[in-house]
């Protein structure tokens, strides 16, 4: 089959890079390109070609076409009946697209619809673009923003950083967190979801908790905030937006309005020259006066970013993410690596993603178990396996009892034995207690060449052999003969091997 | 007065032992405590044969021939006892040291044949250590050969079941203890001709019964064995630098397979009955997507990264992959990065096996770290390599209901990405599915060890400025 990769309309990125086509190659696709699909994130049609594609002026008549955005109906209707399409569909938002594209008999997936569970984390797109969201976000801010991010302290006078504050701390505002982090900023975030506070600070933020009772959440999702909340939370963060230069709001719902955190006035209490960059703008925004797919400047001097667009302001990066995000699909669907897609419904996965197929509209999916944990985590949760009680420590004197039984034990034996034995066992007794003090020092990088010390060691019983040697019957001879010789075996043997390996130990 | 010599030169050999071992306790000392085993060696073997020629002389009964035979006992085996350990490859190790074993077993059995054969001790007591010094030999012999063999592959590793097979070992001892009872009695060869026997098919039952992934566990075990069959013959002989030996190498391997048994979380006597490695795969099921990664990939995120952990496992062993590993180690470093490595106490087939290898490939043993001085690192590490391994760096131990459960592990989930060189996606020995293979922050790198480090080390930016 083969895999067209047309050029976007109004947008920067492209479904497929030079390198993730050498992915769909793999599996067996032949992959058309439409020329000039690349260019905008720098990829140009030689790249492509040099990878394998073939560069052609229309694509939408492939057996398989991946886009990055919905598409317009001129390209809908180019598509051929029983193809199949992969891109962001928005189902939820766009019923009258899901129907058109039923009645044009394609199978049609959304990468929006991609579940979140683990198995499903390779082509988890919204994730890779919400990474690199994150981080535009922070370069946004940064260029309008008159200042540097670190502290410095300079002969032309010392430099405070920039405060950062990230609301929301999702994948984007993790990414956000990270970027402001190592531009040197002191960044600070918060959630309604005070478990994330973890990751925040493995970030190397400080997570700021709001003073109210919010439970932990038990979906994995931020819960309906109560009233007490929403004022305690609003309360953060008219104190922050007084104190931080930058706030980065990242609380986006898909297909809902978002929450508004940042009022009018807690802008207005902002010093001049702050800057706030909405994640949020697509649906209305964080900040109650960040404008759509703009940027301007308040009268009180704080620029508002309310860019939608900064994955593809970043599109080279994009294209690569999204473009393996798709591989990684492709992958989950070409079980045969034979360039033949197979659209499983056993697969959650591609059940969940699909929402039209061979014309027929299969959206809304059946509910699956998603669980934001992996696999093995879940297995433990498993009350099957009874917990069993420690055993309790026996009294110290138990061992002592043993030890003086033993003893007393090994007297009365010892008493009736010859004496020569007698003293042959002190012996034997007090090698073993020097044994067991010295072997317990030996580090264990050294443990193989104890072994084969002991071993060469043990290889004394060649003296016995010896004596034995001297004696005079043949067989005995004979017998001692073997024994000293495999004895030597072991002497030789053990000594050279373990000289051998301790030449090699050596300090860096 | 000759007497007194023996008897001093034993004592003296007996410490020089002794400080051999505590001579191995660390790195600096280690060839000291070599030369004085090998010195504590030269003392009783030239103290023994001064005796028996000074005897001879005295009783002017000169055995020329006995002389000779001993010579040429020992030129012998000495060429071949040095010629194989010049030879042996370092991944080759866990089979020499099984192989040697086996040795001292068998001259255990031949001296404690001779000792009845002379019948110079008739009383009951010198009776009962003939019988035991040749039942431990010959457990031990067999034991070592099955493990010899499973090593190199000779033998299928897999675990043998007999079925009824604790029942069979213990019929096995009880009829022993009855012929022990009969050769005490009677001094006759028949119940130690039969013993013998049963000894030999108790030791290869033993060790067949158990797992490849055990084996380090039954090569300090039989090392201990071995350790106690020479203190056996030295309590047939009377000669105290023989028990005292015995009493030291029984007392080493028996504290290394505890150290091994710990390390797995299994009790001792778990590893001897065997069985652990046909555990039943029960959770074989879909365990989730796993992603796999190019040299390129692998390269880049070595290049990015500012602390780098290896965990090699046995398969490094099995690839010879060792001098890519180190010249990758020496590579990383030059270019700024921190690498350390992290070795698990069963990695390998033998214990301290990884560091043997390490050290042959001349990485530095400074930069390598055992389990528990490394494991609160892993946070801290940019990238993880895990080449190898597999039971090691299982994170399903922290989980209940597994066969390896509740064994410590080296824990590189917590890195910031793991990448695990593998030659499939096979269980390791264990006989377990590994989830940290379809974590997040891990990928594969499918391939042999040696092939896919040396890609590797090939696909490094040339030189990585930092």
């Amino acid at each position: 089959m083969d895999i067209g990769v047309p050029k976007e309309i109004g947008d920067a990125r492209v479904a497929a890079t030079p390198k993730s086509l050498e992915g769909l190659r793999k599996l067996g696709y032949d992959v058309l390109v439409e020329s000039g699909a690349g260019q905008l994130a720098s990829f140009d049609d030689d790249a492509y070609a040099a990878a394998g594609a073939r560069i052609v002026d229309d694509v939408w008549g492939a057996d398989i076409v991946l886009a990055v955005n919905a598409p317009t109906e001129d390209q809908i209707a180019k598509l051929r009946r029983g193809a199949v399409l992969i891109t962001f569909l928005a189902p939820r938002q766009r019923p009258e697209l899901t129907q058109r594209l039923a009645r044009q008999g394609v199978t049609a997936m959304s990468m929006d619809m991609v579940p979140r569970t683990s198995r499903a984390q390779a082509l988890d797109a919204l994730s890779s673009l919400a990474n690199i969201s994150g981080y535009r976000a922070v370069i946004e801010a940064a260029h309008a923003f008159g200042r540097f991010f670190t502290g410095q302290v300079t002969a032309a006078g010392k430099v405070p950083p920039a405060k950062v504050l990230v609301a929301g701390t999702g994948v984007a505002g993790l990414a956000a967190i990270g970027a402001a982090n190592s531009l040197g900023a002191i960044v600070r975030a918060t959630d309604v979801r005070p478990e994330t506070a973890e990751q925040v600070e493995s970030m190397g933020a400080t997570f700021l908790h709001v003073a109210s009772d919010q439970g932990v959440s038990s979906d994995g999702y931020a819960k309906e905030a109560s009233a007490d909340y929403a004022e305690k939370a609003a309360q953060l963060y008219a104190e922050q937006a007084k104190d931080v230069d930058i706030i980065i709001t990242t609380a986006a719902i898909p297909g809902r309005p978002s929450p508004r955190l940042i009022t009018a006035e807690m802008v207005q209490s902002m010093k001049p020259g702050s800057v706030i960059v909405d994640l949020a703008a697509q649906g209305g925004g964080n900040c109650e006066l960040t404008r759509k797919g703009e940027s301007y400047v308040t009268e009180g001097g704080v620029t508002i970013i309310g860019y939608t667009d900064m994955a593809s302001r970043l599109p080279g990066q994009s294209s690569q993410l999204y473009g393996t995000n798709l591989v990684n699909a492709l992958q989950l669907m070409t079980p045969g690596k034979d360039g033949q897609l197979v659209v499983d419904f056993d697969d959650e996965v591609v059940r969940t993603m699909t929402i039209t197929r061979d014309g027929e509209i299969t959206f809304p999916p059946p509910p699956i178990q998603v669980s934001a944990a992996p696999a093995p985590a879940v297995k433990a949760e498993a009350p099957a396996v009874p917990e069993t009680p420690p055993k309790p420590p026996k009294p110290w004197w138990h061992q002592v009892a043993y030890v003086g039984v033993g003893s007393v034990l090994m007297i009365a034996l010892l008493t009736i034995a010859p004496s020569a034995f007698v003293s042959l066992f002190a012996v034997f007794a007090l090698a073993c207690i020097v044994g067991y003090y010295v072997v317990w020092n030996v580090t264990h990088a050294l443990h193989t060449p104890l072994m084969s010390v002991t071993n060469a060691v043990s290889g004394i019983i060649i003296v016995g052999a010896m004596t034995q040697l001297a004696h005079d019957s043949l067989v005995v001879k004979a017998v001692a003969f073997i024994a000293v010789l495999i004895a030597s075996i072991n002497v030789f043997g053990g000594f050279t091997v373990t000289h051998r390996m301790l030449a090699m130990f050596r300090k860096g | 007065m000759l007497q007194n010599f023996i008897d001093a030169t034993f004592i003296f050999s007996g410490i020089m032992f002794i400080l051999a071992l505590a001579g191995l306790s660390k790195h600096e000392t280690a060839k000291k405590g070599n030369a004085f085993g090998i010195l504590g060696m030269i003392f009783a073997v030239v103290a023994t044969n001064f005796a028996i020629a000074y005897t001879d002389i005295v009783e002017s009964n000169i055995q020329l021939g006995s002389a000779a035979a001993l010579y040429v006992a020992m030129a012998i085996g000495a060429m071949i006892g040095i010629w194989k350990a010049r030879k042996v490859e370092m991944t080759g190790m866990p089979e020499l040291i099984a192989l040697l074993h086996s040795f001292v077993g068998a001259a255990a059995v031949l001296v404690g044949y001779n000792v009845h054969l002379l019948a110079e001790h008739t009383d009951l007591l010198h009776a009962l250590e003939v019988y035991l010094g040749v039942l431990i030999g010959a457990v031990t012999f067999t034991g070592s050969l099955v493990a010899w063999g499973k090593l190199n592959g000779k033998m299928n590793s897999k675990p043998l079941t007999l079925p009824g097979r604790h029942w069979l070992n213990l019929a096995t001892v009880v009829v022993m203890v009855v012929l022990g009872f009969w050769y005490c009695m009677s001094g006759s060869i028949i119940p130690l001709a039969i013993m013998t026997v049963l000894s030999l098919w108790l030791g290869f039952h033993l060790v067949a019964a158990i797992g490849g992934a055990d084996m380090p566990v039954v090569i300090s075990m039989l090392n201990s064995y071995s350790g106690w069959a020479a203190a056996a013959s030295g309590f047939m002989l009377d000669m105290t630098v023989l028990i005292i030996t015995g009493a030291l190498v029984g007392a080493s391997g028996a504290i290394l397979s505890y150290i091994m048994c710990r390390a797995m979380n299994r009790s001792f006597v778990s590893v001897i009955l065997g069985g652990f490695g046909d555990a039943p795969v029960a959770e074989s099921g879909e365990m989730g997507e796993y992603r796999e990664a190019s040299a390129e990939e692998v390269a880049q995120m070595l290049a990015d990264a500012s602390k780098v952990i290896i965990a090699p496992g046995y398969g490094m062993a099995v690839a010879q992959a060792q001098y890519p590993v180190a010249e990758l180690t020496q590579r990383l470093e030059a270019q700024g990065t921190t690498v350390h490595f992290a070795i698990h106490p069963v990695a390998g087939r033998l214990p301290g096996h990884m560091n043997v290898l390490l050290a042959e490939a001349k990485v530095p043993y400074d930069i390598v770290f055992e389990m528990d001085e490394i494991n609160d690192d892993f946070a801290d590490a940019d990238v993880v390599l895990v080449i190898g391994a597999n039971d090691t760096v299982n994170p399903a131990a922290n989980e209940p209901g597994s066969p390896i459960s509740g064994m410590p592990v080296l824990r590189v989930w917590e890195a910031k990405h793991v990448v695990v060189f593998k030659r499939s996606m096979s269980a390791g020995y264990a006989g377990v599915q590994n989830p940290l293979f379809f974590l997040d922050n891990s990928v594969m790198y499918f391939g042999d060890a040696k092939a896919s480090v040396n890609n590797l080390v090939a696909a490094l930016p040339a030189s990585a400025t930092r």
